[in-house]
C-alpha cells in the first residue's frame, strides 16, 4: 500500500521553475528521505503534500487522499514539521501542543494525556510550562516534532529535522526518528540535503535536482549501481588528460573531473588497486598531489547521477 | 460552529500572551493620560467659546479619549498577524484542519478585548478626575462598545494592509499616516460648531467621528438615543466590510504560498 503517491508535480514561482514534474512513492511504514541540495525543490514538494501550495500541474495523494481535492482529510491525516518552526514563542510547549491538539479536533482528558505522552516522548517534559522563546533550538525542534504527532498523524512530514541544529544533537534527533517512526507506526517523509542524514535514516530516498527526481531506491541500491570504489588523484601542474590516460591503462574508469584537477575514477578493489596506480603515475612522470580511495557514498551517487559535485551545489544555492 | 471554536481557541492563545506581559497595556495607556491630564487641562478654557454641551472640557474630552485610544490600538493590530507570519505560525496552522477564518477573525478579536480593557481604564481614570458620565451605567457600556467596534473596524483593515503588505516598515508608515488626520478630522477635541464648514462635512464621513459621537451623546446631558444608535450601526456596519476584506486578503495570501 503507497502511503504517498506524486506524480508529476510542477510549480512554478515568477521565473522559478521549484518543481519540474515531481514522480516518486512512498510505501506505508516507511522513512523515505527526499535528497539535495537548497533550493532543489524538496520544500516545495511538501509544501504541495500538506495542502499549503497549490501545485500548477500534476497530482499527488497522501493517505489515499488527493491533495488538491481533499484538503481537509490530507490536513487530518498528516503532520507537519515546517523547516521554520512555527511554534508561537510566546506561549509554553504544553500550551503550543493543547492548541494544536483543539484545532485537530481533540479535547479533554484525551488531550491532556496525548499531550503528557508526547512531552515524555520527545523529552521535553521538565520544560513543558516554560516560555517556547527560552527554549534551545534542540528542545524547539523536539517541541516541533510533538506538535507534528499531537494528533496520531498516518504520515509525518519533516523538512529539514536537523537544519540548525549541532552534531551532537543531529545524531540524537536521528535516533529520535527512529525511534518515533517505531512507537507511532508511522510513514515518515524527511527532506534533508544531508548525505549521512538520508544514508542514516531513509529506508529509501529519491535524489531531488533541479526540480525533478533524478534517482529513486535504497541507499544500498543506489551505491550498489556504482560498481566499485573511487579513487580521486589529484594533480599538480594540470597533467590531468595524462592521468587519465594512466588510470585507464591501469584497469581504472576516469569518470568525472573536478575544479579541472581532481580525477574521479571506479576501480573493482580499491585498496589492492592503490600500489599500482600510484606507481603507473609515477612512471609516467605525474606530479601527485593526493589520492584517496573511498567506498561509495551518496556523494559519489549523487555526483554519477547528476553529474555535480553536491557539496558544490549546495553552497552554490 | 467550528469557526466560532476555533476563533475562541485562538484568541485565547493570543489573549493569553498578552496577559503575560502587562507590561504593554500599561504602556499604551501613557499616551491616553497625557491627552486626559496634560490636554485636557491645557485648553480646559476652550469650552467658554460655546458649544461644547458642558462647561468642563475634560468631561467633552473623556469619551472621546477612549475613542482615540481604541483607534490608535487598531491601527498597530496587524503588526501581530505581521508577526505571525513571520515565524511560520500561520503557516503551521495552515497544515492542520483549523479554520482559515479564525486565524483572521482571532487577531481582530484579541485587538477589540485590548480595547475594552483600556476604554475601561480611562473611564476608571476620568472617573477619578472628577468626569461623571451622565447616562451612568448604559453610559460606560456604550462608550465601551463605541471603542470597541472602531476598533474592530480598523483592526479588520489593519490586518488587510498586514497580509498585502507582510512588513513591518509599511504598517508603521500606514497607521502614521492615517492616524493623525482622521484624529483632526473628527471632533475629538473640539466642538462640531467651532469646526471649519469643509472639516465638518468632512467628519461625518470619518468612522472615528461616528465612535467620538456615539460616545459623548451619553457623556453629555440631552443624550439622543437615535443617534447613538444610528453611529453604532455605522460602525457594526463597515467592522463588517472591513472584516470581510481582511478574510479576503487572507485568501489572497494563501494563495501566493
Amino acid at each position: 500500500m503507497e502511503a504517498i503517491v506524486v506524480e508529476a508535480l510542477r510549480k512554478r514561482y515568477g521565473e522559478v521553475q521549484a518543481l519540474d514534474g515531481v514522480s516518486f512513492s512512498v510505501r506505508e511504514g516507511e522513512v523515505f528521505g527526499l535528497l539535495g541540495p537548497n533550493g532543489a525543490g524538496k520544500s516545495t514538494t511538501v509544501r504541495c503534500l500538506v495542502t499549503l501550495t497549490k501545485p500548477d500541474d500534476g497530482s499527488a495523494s497522501v493517505a489515499g487522499r488527493d491533495v488538491r481535492r481533499e484538503t481537509a482529510a490530507v490536513r487530518k491525516a498528516i503532520g507537519y514539521v515546517p523547516q521554520d518552526s512555527g511554534v508561537d514563542g510566546f506561549g509554553t510547549g504544553r500550551e503550543n501542543l493543547m492548541l494544536q491538539g483543539r484545532v485537530q479536533g481533540m479535547g479533554g482528558r484525551e488531550l491532556r494525556e496525548r499531550a503528557e505522552e508526547l512531552l515524555e516522548l520527545v523529552g521535553i517534559a521538565d520544560a513543558a510550562d516554560r516560555i517556547v522563546r527560552n527554549y534551545s533550538g534542540g528542545m524547539r525542534r523536539r517541541l516541533d516534532i510533538a506538535l507534528g504527532l499531537v494528533h496520531r498523524p498516518r504520515v509525518l512530514f519533516l523538512d529539514e529535522p536537523t537544519t540548525g541544529l549541532d552534531p551532537e544533537a543531529r545524531v540524537a534527533m536521528w535516533e529520535e526518528v527512529s525511534r518515533l517512526a517505531q512507537a507511532e507506526s508511522l510513514t515518515i517523509l524527511l527532506t534533508t540535503h544531508y548525505l549521512e542524514e538520508a544514508d542514516q535514516l531513509a529506508d529509501r530516498l529519491a535524489i531531488v535536482s533541479q526540480g525533478k527526481v533524478v534517482v529513486e531506491g535504497t541507499p544500498t541500491e543506489l551505491k550498489g549501481r556504482l560498481a566499485g570504489d573511487a579513487v580521486q588523484v589529484e594533480v599538480e601542474n594540470g597533467e590531468v588528460g595524462r592521468t587519465q590516460e594512466v588510470l585507464a591503462g591501469v584497469g581504472a574508469r576516469p569518470e568525472q573531473v573536478l575544479d579541472g584537477r581532481t580525477v574521479v575514477a571506479r576501480v573493482e578493489h580499491g585498496g589492492r588497486a592503490l600500489p599500482g596506480i600510484i606507481s603507473a603515475l609515477e612512471g609516467a612522470g605525474v606530479s601527485v598531489a593526493s589520492v584517496s580511495v573511498s567506498r561509495p557514498s551518496l556523494d559519489d551517487v549523487y555526483l554519477h547521477f547528476t553529474g555535480r559535485d553536491f557539496g558544490q551545489e549546495d553552497r552554490a544555492a | 460552529m467550528t469557526v466560532a471554536r476555533h476563533t475562541w481557541y485562538m484568541t485565547v492563545r493570543q489573549a493569553r500572551n498578552l496577559m503575560r506581559e502587562p507590561i504593554w497595556i500599561a504602556l499604551l495607556l501613557v499616551q491616553p493620560m497625557v491627552w486626559l491630564i496634560l490636554y485636557g487641562q491645557l485648553f480646559k478654557n476652550l469650552t467658554r467659546l460655546g458649544g461644547f454641551g458642558t462647561t468642563s472640557y475634560i468631561t467633552f474630552l473623556a469619551p472621546a479619549i477612549v475613542v482615540m485610544n481604541a483607534f490608535f490600538g487598531a491601527t498597530w493590530s496587524g503588526m501581530s498577524m505581521i508577526n505571525d507570519l513571520d515565524h511560520k505560525v500561520v503557516e503551521r496552522f495552515l497544515a492542520t484542519p483549523a479554520s482559515r477564518l479564525s486565524i483572521v477573525l482571532s487577531q481582530i478579536v484579541r485587538s477589540a478585548i485590548t480595547a475594552a480593557i483600556q476604554a475601561l481604564i480611562i473611564l476608571l481614570v476620568s472617573l477619578a478626575l472628577g468626569v461623571r458620565i451622565h447616562a451612568g451605567a448604559l453610559g460606560w457600556i456604550v462608550i465601551m462598545v463605541a471603542g470597541v467596534l472602531v476598533n474592530s473596524a480598523f483592526a479588520g483593515l489593519s490586518q488587510a494592509i498586514a497580509l498585502l503588505t507582510r512588513r513591518e516598515a509599511t504598517m508603521i508608515a500606514v497607521a502614521n499616516f492615517i492616524g493623525l488626520p482622521l484624529l483632526f478630522l473628527s471632533t475629538t477635541m473640539n466642538a462640531r460648531s467651532q469646526m471649519p464648514h469643509w472639516m465638518r462635512e468632512v467628519a461625518r464621513f470619518n468612522p472615528v467621528d461616528w465612535g467620538v459621537q456615539a460616545a459623548r451623546e451619553v457623556a453629555l446631558p440631552g443624550t439622543s438615543w437615535s443617534s447613538v444608535g444610528w453611529h453604532l450601526l455605522l460602525l457594526l456596519a463597515l467592522t463588517a466590510v472591513t472584516a470581510a476584506w481582511a478574510t479576503r486578503t487572507f485568501g489572497a495570501y494563501q494563495r501566493s504560498l
